[in-house]
């Protein structure tokens, strides 16, 4: 796939939101981690909706 | 086996465990966090009214602060005051809240696990066997129903074949900080609308014992920028408020906006945020998740003594809240698609001539009146075709 997603954990807040709008099921709030599996299909949704602005995709800056 | 399995203990799944306990069904309770209640995702403000409707009563210890209504106030800074009858309402001190509801139900006979995590989850003959972490290792638990009241992220209304996801055309990006130091009256909770401030949102201010949370809501398809950057540049512009305050919190979370999605799977409900069960109109979730949790207890209860836990069986819980919330849910929508037409001026004209029962009224989802004050005055028959051409 090669498709990843940042964590910037020095920003995550561990809100849920993003598990909460990824349509693939891809992400998990595992308490204060973020899990995600390799169903990612790199809609960036997550990346959209993160109030803090924790998430990227690998390779590209915010 | 056990009756009944609930992932979750926020106010939906806690209200659940003690409807289900005291009804002398075998309840376990799991939370993936380490505390219950903590970190909160919510401004922790509920409406008096609304309480006593469900007949909840509130532990002394779970009030932050009492508030006589809501202030709101269009982008120039123009006020209009709510209160008096039914706008009275509670900040909570969620923490204590939630703690209050979980030892209710441990007092009905509930379990409890914090620290566990449910992993996944598999259908075995006529229980479902879910998968769980704790600190003493995985295990596997099997029940007869499993209760989803696992939040925004509700990962059991997946696993059960639902369509949980929320659309982020209308699912709130959510920050927050609870700041000391606030200078405000806080009597009231306040609300700030304005593109530039909250778009397709708004910010507030919700006093409590001797700090305020102080967040914003907003939409992405109307954002400039991060939720974050507007709350930061919201507390810039409000010097004489926020002078002298500094955060002692910090808080994120998704608002879970109602779209009507289903409730139920053979052998599952979904209750609270995890069936999208928000206020569309302000967002507020927590009585929406305690009554879904109470309606869900009375068919749970049915089909468990039945023997029969079926989707079929279950279609009664989805169709008493459509009951109840169905009709309103829709006019709420259909004001919230209006509101989010207008623009600044168009708020600027709307605290000009909506007193604060005129607004209550429309959070109530009474909106015939509306055209009527709309068209009274031929600046605003702009707004009135706003809210007609829907």
């Amino acid at each position: 796939m090669g498709l990843k997603i940042n964590v910037d954990e020095g920003k995550c807040l561990y809100c849920g939101g993003c598990a909460g709008v990824c349509p693939v099921d891809a992400m998990m709030l595992d308490e204060t981690r973020i899990v995600i599996n390799d169903a990612c299909i790199g809609c960036k949704l997550c990346i959209k909706f993160c109030p803090v602005g924790a998430l990227s995709m690998e390779g590209e800056n915010d | 086996m056990i009756d009944v399995l609930i992932v979750g203990a926020g106010p939906a799944g806690s209200t659940m465990a003690k409807e289900m306990a005291s009804r002398g069904f075998e309840t376990l309770v799991v939370e993936k966090r380490q505390e219950i209640g903590a970190p909160k995702r919510c401004a922790e403000g509920v409406s008096g009214h609304g309480f006593e409707k469900l007949g909840i009563k509130l532990h002394p210890q779970s009030i932050a602060r009492k508030i006589k209504g809501a202030i709101l106030y269009s982008p120039s800074g123009k006020s209009v005051v709510m209160e008096g009858h039914g706008m009275e309402g509670f900040v909570l001190e969620r923490k204590v809240f939630e703690k209050d509801l979980a030892s209710q139900a441990i007092k009905a006979g509930a379990k409890y696990m914090v620290k566990t995590l449910a992993m996944g989850m598999e259908k075995h003959n006529n229980a479902w066997k879910v998968k769980v972490r704790s600190i003493e290792g995985i295990k596997e638990i099997e029940a007869k129903l499993v209760i989803g009241a696992d939040g925004v992220e509700s990962k059991v209304g997946k696993w059960a074949g639902l369509k949980t996801v929320n659309r982020i055309t209308d699912y709130h990006s959510g920050i927050q900080f609870e700041m000391a130091g606030v200078n405000t009256s806080y009597d009231y909770i306040h609300l700030f609308f304005g593109r530039e401030v909250a778009p397709l949102g708004y910010a507030w201010i919700f006093p409590k014992a001797f700090s305020a949370n102080v967040g914003l809501g907003i939409l992405e398809k109307a954002a400039k920028m991060r939720a974050y950057d507007y709350l930061k540049k919201f507390i810039n512009e409000h010097e004489e408020i926020f002078k002298n305050a500094q955060p002692i919190e910090i808080n994120a979370g998704g608002v879970p906006v109602a779209h009507f999605t289903r409730m139920i799977a053979d052998g599952v409900m979904l209750i609270g945020d995890a069936a999208q069960l928000v206020n569309p109109i302000h967002g507020g979730g927590i009585t929406r998740a305690m009554h879904s949790a109470i309606m869900a207890a009375e068919v749970a209860e049915k089909a468990l003594k039945s023997g029969d836990v079926s989707k079929e069986r279950l279609e009664e819980y989805e169709k008493m809240w459509d009951d109840e919330y169905g009709e309103r849910t829709k006019k709420l929508m259909k004001l919230r698609a209006f509101l989010e037409k207008l623009e600044d001026k168009d708020f600027e004209l709307l605290a000009d001539i909506l007193q604060g029962e005129d607004i209550y009224e429309l959070t109530q989802a009474k909106l015939s009146f509306l055209v009527k004050k709309l068209i009274t005055k031929p600046s605003l028959l702009r707004l009135a075709k706003k809210y007609l051409m829907e």
